[in-house]
């Protein structure tokens, strides 16, 4: 039999972000801890970006989900240090990206740095696995994302941008 | 140099440590904002696609820069204060902004120049507030200096573009350094919760910042063939609550809604 703490751990698996469906919040490794008290359920989140839309969303879903299942007084608890970074998204998220159509993270971590005109590390393309791509822009349709186009099939893609 | 510390109308001027504190957390609160709402004009008027993305996405970080520092602020501040009060029910005087923020956004050259020295500004000013002895300061400026890095980067890459590349972008480029560069000097003016703030390390002083964002600026703007002002008068203020005309007519649009349906939700 699942502990209560294990339950909570399943069904943060079924919350997804609002921005990109197919991963979990677990994927993205935004859930920080689960703390059971007496009566109290807390979820300890860390937001991804400082101004994502998403993380209202998330920490309703969250809730809801927990209430839907009989969980009372729950808290979610927004914590910033140490800043979220994207080696904490999970395998399976990656795969789960790429099969979405979207370049996973970058697995070597390359934070942006202040070099000007650089090109960073090869980015995969998605769809027809080449490495020769280019990035059209740094900013993509939400903070999270760059945006790429593959030279090889022509296709434009996402690029869930190192962080 | 006048007091303009008070958080609301009604609260005492007396500038006790927390007065000092939660003014210093507004002071950055205030400039992430009015930036993040000024480049946020540009939403479906950027002059193509991708770069319209690019500035909007860059107002959502500084938003949510200053969401967090508000909420912090609201905490601090006490007396039943949130972040929606702070920033939609405060008036003129009360904002702590910069004056650079605050003028209106021109044409792109100079919305990517101001951007540019901001950044450059703001990337200093967090490299060293993460060191804050303060937990939550340090925190906010840790996430934050991630998401300015790639707004510094964006921004220089324009201000050399514009500066080296054709006759009009590079005419504009330096119409744009007249018209701002007057106002960068005031970044590096300490206020007095900006000294005092940062006697207690909890924030930082500004005036310590000054010669490497001189440096930076150079670099960028040797690059893009373009000249660095020198000894120019600077206008100050906004700091301590006496802004430009251009901050009111910010206000009234960004504030109309709380005002007109006060405690109004969507």
């Amino acid at each position: 039999m699942k502990s209560a703490k294990e339950k909570i751990w399943s069904l943060l698996e079924t919350v997804t972000d609002p921005e990109v469906p197919v991963l979990s919040v677990t994927d993205l490794g935004i859930i920080r801890e689960v703390n059971l008290t007496d009566d109290i359920t807390e979820i300890v989140i860390t937001p991804t970006y400082s101004g994502c839309p998403a993380m209202d969303v998330i920490s309703m879903n969250i809730k809801m989900i927990l209430l839907e299942n009989g969980f009372k007084n729950i808290k979610i608890k927004s914590v910033l240090s140490p800043a979220w970074t994207t080696d904490w998204m999970s395998e399976a998220g990656n795969e789960k990206l790429k099969k979405y159509g979207i370049a996973p993270p970058n697995p070597k971590q390359q934070v942006c740095n202040t070099k000007l005109f650089e090109a960073d590390e090869a980015v995969q393309c998605p769809h027809c696995n080449s490495f020769h791509t280019r990035r059209i822009s740094e900013f993509g349709s939400t903070a999270c994302k760059a945006l790429f186009v593959c030279n090889d099939c022509k296709e434009p893609f996402d690029y869930f941008k190192c962080h | 140099m006048e007091k303009n510390l008070e958080i609301s109308a009604s609260s005492k001027i007396s500038p006790k440590r927390e007065d000092l504190e939660g003014a210093y957390i507004l002071h950055l609160a205030d400039n992430a904002l009015i930036l993040g709402q000024r480049n946020a004009e540009w939403c479906g008027h950027g002059p193509v696609l991708e770069q319209d993305i690019a500035i909007t996405n860059i107002s959502l970080d500084l938003i949510g820069q200053a969401r967090n520092f508000y909420q912090y602020a609201a905490l601090l501040i006490g007396n039943g204060s949130d972040e929606d009060k702070l920033a939609y029910l405060r008036n003129e005087r009360e904002f702590k902004n910069c004056l650079l923020v605050e003028l209106p956004k021109g044409d792109w050259a100079q919305t990517v120049l101001r951007q540019f020295f901001f950044s450059a500004y703001q990337s200093l000013l967090y490299t060293e507030l993460q060191k804050s002895s303060d937990e939550q300061l340090a925190a906010i400026a840790v996430k934050a200096l991630k998401e300015v890095t790639y707004h510094l980067r964006w921004s220089s890459e324009w201000v050399i573009r514009l500066g080296d590349g054709t006759e009009e972008s590079r005419q504009r480029m330096k119409n744009a350094i007249n018209e701002l560069w007057p106002y960068t000097g005031e970044l590096f003016v300490a206020a007095d919760y900006e000294i005092a703030t940062a006697e207690k390390s909890f924030g930082v002083d500004p005036s310590a910042l000054k010669n490497e964002w001189e440096e930076k600026v150079n670099r960028v703007f040797a690059e893009a063939m373009l000249v660095t002002p020198v000894g120019k008068w600077m206008q100050t203020g906004g700091k301590q609550g006496k802004h430009t005309e251009h901050l009111g007519y910010i206000l009234v649009e960004m504030q109309y809604m709380q005002r007109a349906f006060p405690d109004s939700e969507w």
